[in-house]
C-alpha cells in the first residue's frame, strides 16, 4: 500500500477566490436552444472572469422571457423582477438607495421597445449606472408569438402575418437620447458578447446592449429577420473586441494604428481592432450613421457602436454621501430636536 | 352725542351710498366678537394670496382661533378665487357656511356673492363696481382702489400685485385688527430678502387703512378683540406638515411626479432636506429626491429603493393612484415596504382637481388586482400630518408593505393653525433586516417563513456581504424561500400569511380618538378633515337640538376593536363620508357583522368644498326625525 496520495486537483478560482458555480443561479426553465440561455452563460462568465463580488451586485428585470433569466445566473446576487416594461424604476430607486450596488437589468424586446419604451427613454436620458440589456428576439415569447416592437417591417410571424410597421431600434434611441455605453451582439456570437459584457462592467454610466437572441420556437423560421440563419447571413461584425481588465498588464506587441484602445472609467481597457471600415466608436454622430447606413443596407451591425466613459451619471449628479443613503444611521437622517425647535419658531 | 351711527354718513363727494345700519332687517342688535366669517373674491393670478396670508396671520397674531380656506380653480391665471378666514373664539376651525364680511374684487363673481351673503353682512368692494345698487340689506364699503394704489406705487407695473393690500388695511380698520401685527406678518410673509416688496405692500396697506379710517366712522357688528389662545402654535398648511414628518422619520429617497393637490409636499421637503438634511462634514446629500417621468416610474423607484434599504416614499393625489394600482399590488405581494402620500382631490377622472374629498378610501384600500388590502392613516390636523408621517416609515419598515398617508386637499394646501410639533421620542426602527453577522449565526434564511408568528419574514438587503443574503424578488407566485412556484399550496399559504399579516397590523395601527357624550344613543364615525366638521356638529346638535352623539375619529384603515365596540354601544351610528358612494362605510361593511351594519346610517357631502358643520347637523336632524 503506498503511503503517499495524490491531491486533489486545485479548484480553479478567479482572482478574488472563486469558482465559476459561485456565478451560476439556477436552472433555467426556457426552451432549449434559447438565445437567452447563452446569454446567461455568458453573463456567468463575463463576471467571474472579472472577478466582480457577486454580493455587490444587483440583478433587475421586467416581465417576459427574458426578464426570467435573471434567476439563471449570479445567484449569490439579490434579484428582484418587477412589472412589465417597469424595471428602469425598480433599478433607479434600488441604485439611488445604494450607489454602491452594480446594476444589472435583463429586459427583452416587447419589455423595452413596447411597453417599457417611457421607462427605457427616461433611464437612457438620466445615464442610470447600470447595465441594461435587451434579449431581442422580435416576439413575444410567453404569450407564444406575437410581433413586438423590435420586430423588422415585411418580417413575419409563424402563421404567416406579416409586420407592416417599421422597428424601433433600441441602439439609435439609447445613443441618440444619452446612453455612454451602446453595443449590440448576437447570442451566438460567445467572444464579441463577453467583451461587450466585461465592457460594460467597466463602463460607469448606462451600457445598452442589444442582443439579437433568437426564439426557436416561434421567430427560428423562414420570414424571421430574428433566426440563426438570418442572423448567419446578415449580421456585419464591426471590428474585433478585446477587454483587458485593470488587473491584467496590457501586452504591447500589437502594431501601432491597428487598434484603438479606450481607457474605462475602472482603468480597464476596451482594445478595438479594425476590421472592412475605419470605425471610432466614441464619435457618437459616427454612429448615428453608421447605423442609418446599416439599416439602409439590411445589416445586422454588431459591436460596440459608442462609448464615453467620462461622462457622470445621474447618481453623480445628485451629490450623495459616499456610502449607502439607504442605511444611514438615524444620527444622520433625524436632524436635531434643535432643528425642529428652529423650524416651529419659524413658522410662529 | 346720543345716536351712534355704526359708520359715517356718505360725504357729499363720495360715491357711497349705504343704508343707515338701524334701517336693516333681520339686524341683531347683539355686536358678534371672534366668532365670524371673511370671505375674499378674487381673480386668480391677482397677487392676493400674499393679502390673504396677511390677513390670517395678522388675526392668528392676535392670539385668535383662526383658519382660512382657499377655494381656487385648476388654473394660474384670470379664474375665480375664494379665500375664507373664519374666526371662532371656540376654536371651531372648519369652514363655515355663511358668510358675514366679503371683500368682493372680482367683477365676474362679485354680483352673485352679495346676492349669497345673509342680510346684516358688510362687503367692501371696488368702487366701479357699484354693487351697493344690488341689495339695501347688507352693508357697504366702496373703495377706490386704483385710486389709493397710484400715489403709494409709482410703478403702474406693480400697482396690479400690491393692488390687493390696500383692502387689508380697510378690513384691519373695519374689523379692529392691529395694524402693528399686519406689519408683522407682512415682514414674516416676505421676509428679510425682500424688504422692498414689504415696503412698497406696507405703503398699500396703510393707504386702505386711512382711508377707511377717513371715510367709514363706525363700528361694524363684527370685530376682533385680542385673546390668548394661539401662543406657541404655529401656522402650516398639512402638505408642509408631511414633508417635515418625512425628513424627521429619516425617508432618503423621494420619488415624485407633480399633481395636484400634493405638489407642495415634495417641493417643500426639498427646502427643508436641503436646509437640514445635508452631511454637517461634506456638505453632501443623505438624501435623493427624484422627478420621475409619471407616477408609474415614481411608485417603482419608490419601491426599488425600499428593496434596497430606503425609507423611500412618493406623494400624489388620485389619478397617481389609479396609475400606481399595477406597481402597488408588487408592493403587497412582494412585501416591499414604502410610504405613499395620497393627498385627495375630487374625481373621477380629472374631476376637479383643485378641490377637496375623501373619495379615494376604497380604491386605495384595494389597490391593484388580486386580493390585495393595504394599511391607510389618516391624519387630521397638521399635528397629526408631520406625527403620522414619522408613524407610517416605521410601519411600512415593520410590516414590509406599501403604506398610505390620506390626507385631502383641505388638510393639504390650506393654511391651518396647529400646535407646535412633538420631536420623535422613539428611535428609528428598521424592523426586520438582517445582516451579514446575523446570517452568519442562523446559517441561512428563508425571505418570506412566518418565524415569529406577526406575519412578517426577515429581509436582507442587496449588497449584504455574506453567501446566505442572496434572494429573488418577484410579484409571480413564490414559496416562503423567495423561489418561484406555481404549487396551490404554497400560494394559499402565502396569500392566508398576507392576510394573517393585515390582521395583526389591527393592533398596531394608530388608535381611534373617542369622544363620547353622556347618554348619547347615535354616535359619529368620521376620518380626516371632516373632524373640524364632526366636532361642531356634535355642538350644534347638542345645543340646539338637545341631541348628544358620540364620536370616534378613526386614525387608520384596518378597523381596529375600539371601532366594532363603538358600534355595539350605540343604537346608530353616522359614518361621514366626503364622497358620493359611502366609501367608508363601504370599507365598514366588508368586514363587520350584518347587526353593526344594521346600526350604520350615511352622511355625505361630495360637493368638493371643505365639509361644514351645518351641512352634517342638517343631515342628523332630517334623518333622526327632529
Amino acid at each position: 500500500m503506498s503511503t503517499t496520495t495524490t491531491p486533489p486537483p486545485a479548484k480553479k478560482v478567479n482572482h478574488i477566490g472563486l469558482e465559476v458555480i459561485n456565478y451560476k443561479g439556477s436552472k433555467t426553465t426556457l426552451c432549449a436552444g434559447c438565445g437567452h440561455n447563452s446569454i446567461s452563460e455568458r453573463v456567468i462568465e463575463a463576471f467571474y472572469e472579472l472577478g466582480v463580488e457577486p454580493w455587490t451586485v444587483a440583478k433587475f428585470s421586467g416581465i417576459g422571457c427574458s426578464s426570467k433569466s435573471p434567476a439563471y445566473f449570479l445567484g449569490l446576487s439579490h434579484g428582484f423582477n418587477g412589472v412589465h416594461g417597469r424595471m428602469p424604476a425598480i433599478a433607479t430607486g434600488a441604485l439611488l438607495a445604494n450607489s454602491t450596488l452594480m446594476g444589472i437589468g435583463v429586459s427583452g424586446d416587447g419589455d423595452t421597445a413596447s411597453i417599457g419604451l417611457g421607462q427605457f427613454m427616461h433611464m437612457v436620458r438620466r445615464n442610470i449606472p447600470l447595465i441594461y440589456i435587451i434579449e431581442d428576439n422580435g416576439v413575444y415569447g410567453l404569450t407564444k408569438g406575437q410581433f413586438s416592437a423590435t420586430a423588422n417591417i415585411g418580417s413575419t410571424l409563424k402563421t404567416g402575418t406579416v409586420n407592416d410597421l417599421p422597428p424601433f431600434d433600441c441602439c439609435a434611441l439609447a445613443l441618440k437620447w444619452g446612453a455612454t455605453f451602446v453595443a449590440r451582439s448576437f447570442s451566438g456570437d460567445k467572444r464579441q458578447l463577453q467583451a461587450i459584457l466585461k465592457t460594460a462592467i467597466a463602463h460607469r454610466g448606462l451600457s445598452v446592449i442589444d442582443v439579437i437572441s433568437p426564439c426557436v420556437t416561434f421567430n427560428d423560421h423562414v420570414g424571421s429577420t430574428k433566426s440563426y440563419s438570418y442572423m448567419k447571413e446578415h449580421e456585419t461584425v464591426l471590428h474585433e473586441l478585446d477587454f483587458v481588465p485593470h488587473f491584467q498588464e496590457i501586452a504591447v506587441d500589437i502594431p501601432e494604428g491597428e487598434v484603438m484602445d479606450v481607457e474605462m472609467h475602472d482603468g480597464s481597457h476596451l482594445r478595438i481592432r479594425k476590421l472592412d471600415r475605419d470605425y471610432d466608436p466614441t464619435n457618437r454622430l459616427a454612429a448615428g450613421a453608421i447605423l442609418e447606413e446599416a439599416e439602409a443596407k439590411g445589416e445586422v451591425l454588431t459591436g460596440v457602436l459608442y462609448v464615453n466613459p467620462l461622462k457622470p451619471t445621474f447618481i453623480e449628479q445628485l451629490n450623495l454621501v459616499d456610502v449607502p443613503i439607504g442605511t444611514l444611521p438615524e444620527s444622520k437622517i433625524r436632524p436635531s430636536r434643535e432643528v425642529l425647535e428652529q423650524i416651529m419658531e419659524e413658522l410662529r | 352725542m346720543g345716536h351712534t351711527p355704526r359708520y359715517k354718513e356718505p360725504q357729499p363727494m363720495s360715491t357711497l351710498e349705504v343704508s343707515p345700519a338701524d334701517s336693516l332687517p333681520g339686524q341683531p342688535s347683539h355686536s358678534v366678537t371672534n366668532d365670524f366669517s371673511i370671505q375674499v373674491a378674487t381673480v386668480n393670478g391677482s397677487g392676493s394670496q400674499t393679502a390673504n396670508s396677511v390677513l390670517l396671520r395678522a388675526i392668528f397674531q392676535m392670539g385668535i382661533p383662526v383658519s382660512g380656506k382657499n377655494m381656487f380653480p385648476s388654473n394660474i391665471a384670470g379664474l375665480p378665487t375664494w379665500f375664507t378666514i373664519r374666526v371662532s373664539k371656540y376654536g371651531y376651525i372648519g369652514r363655515r357656511k355663511e358668510i358675514d364680511f366679503l371683500v368682493a374684487m372680482n367683477p365676474e363673481t362679485a354680483r352673485e356673492d352679495v346676492m349669497k351673503l345673509d342680510s346684516g353682512a358688510a362687503v367692501v368692494y371696488d368702487e366701479p363696481l357699484k354693487l351697493n345698487e344690488l341689495r339695501s340689506d347688507v352693508h357697504f364699503f366702496p373703495i377706490p382702489f386704483d385710486k389709493l394704489v397710484a400715489p403709494v406705487c409709482p410703478d403702474a407695473k406693480l400697482r396690479k400685485l400690491v393692488r390687493n393690500m390696500i383692502y387689508d388695511g380697510v378690513v384691519a380698520k373695519l374689523l379692529g385688527i392691529e395694524m402693528e401685527e399686519i406689519h408683522k406678518a407682512l415682514l414674516k410673509q416676505f421676509g428679510t430678502k425682500k424688504a422692498k416688496a414689504a415696503e412698497l405692500n406696507w405703503g398699500a396697506c396703510q393707504a386702505g387703512f386711512e382711508y377707511a379710517t377717513k371715510t367709514f366712522t363706525g363700528r361694524l357688528r363684527f370685530n376682533l378683540e385680542r385673546m390668548n389662545e394661539t401662543a406657541g402654535k404655529i401656522i402650516i398648511d398639512g402638505n408642509a406638515a408631511c414633508a417635515l414628518g418625512c425628513m424627521f422619520a429619516g425617508c432618503t429617497v423621494v420619488t415624485w411626479y407633480p399633481i395636484t393637490p400634493s405638489s407642495s409636499l415634495v417641493e417643500t421637503m426639498i427646502g427643508y432636506m436641503k436646509r437640514f438634511r445635508l452631511d454637517p462634514e461634506t456638505g453632501k446629500a443623505t438624501f435623493a429626491i427624484v422627478q420621475a417621468e409619471d407616477e408609474l416610474a415614481s411608485i417603482g423607484m419608490a419601491l426599488g429603493a425600499g428593496w434596497a434599504g430606503a425609507r423611500s416614499m412618493t406623494a400624489t393625489a388620485g389619478p397617481g393612484i389609479s396609475l400606481m394600482s399595477e406597481f402597488i399590488g408588487l408592493g403587497y405581494y412582494a412585501e416591499r415596504p414604502t410610504v405613499v402620500f395620497n393627498v385627495e382631490r375630487v374625481g373621477p377622472s380629472t374631476g376637479l382637481p383643485t378641490r377637496t374629498a375623501q373619495s379615494d378610501l376604497i380604491s386605495t384600500a384595494l389597490l391593484s388586482h388580486g386580493d390585495t388590502k393595504h394599511p391607510m392613516f389618516f391624519p387630521a390636523s397638521p399635528a397629526e400630518c408631520f406625527s403620522m408621517s414619522i408613524d407610517a416609515f416605521e410601519f411600512a419598515e415593520k410590516f414590509q408593505t406599501p403604506v398610505f398617508v390620506m390626507t385631502d386637499l383641505d388638510l393639504g394646501m390650506n393654511n391651518w393653525t396647529s400646535d407646535a410639533f412633538a420631536y420623535p421620542e422613539k428611535p428609528i426602527d428598521r424592523g426586520k433586516v438582517l445582516s451579514a453577522e446575523d446570517l452568519e449565526k442562523l446559517g441561512g434564511f428563508a425571505r418570506y417563513r412566518d418565524v415569529d408568528g406577526d406575519g412578517v419574514g426577515y429581509r436582507t438587503l442587496p449588497g449584504t456581504n455574506h453567501p446566505a443574503a442572496s434572494y429573488f424578488t418577484r410579484g409571480s407566485g413564490h414559496n416562503d424561500k423567495a423561489q418561484y412556484t406555481e404549487r396551490e399550496d404554497d400560494y394559499v399559504n402565502n396569500m392566508d400569511r398576507l392576510a394573517h399579516k393585515f390582521e395583526v397590523m389591527r393592533q398596531f395601527v394608530p388608535v381611534p380618538v373617542i369622544q363620547e357624550a353622556k347618554g348619547a344613543s347615535i354616535g359619529f364615525i368620521a376620518i380626516g378633515t371632516s373632524d373640524c366638521a364632526v366636532r361642531e356638529s356634535c355642538d350644534q346638535l347638542r345645543d340646539e337640538y338637545r341631541i348628544a352623539a358620540s364620536y370616534l375619529r378613526l386614525k387608520a384603515y384596518p378597523f381596529t376593536n375600539d371601532m366594532l365596540e363603538f358600534i355595539r354601544r350605540h343604537d346608530r351610528v353616522y359614518v361621514v363620508d366626503q364622497n358620493r358612494d359611502a366609501q367608508l362605510l363601504g370599507l365598514m361593511r366588508l368586514e363587520l357583522d350584518a347587526d353593526l351594519i344594521a346600526k350604520l346610517r350615511s352622511v355625505r357631502y361630495y360637493g368638493g368644498l371643505p365639509l361644514d358643520a351645518r351641512t352634517v347637523t342638517d343631515d342628523i336632524v332630517k334623518q333622526e326625525g327632529k
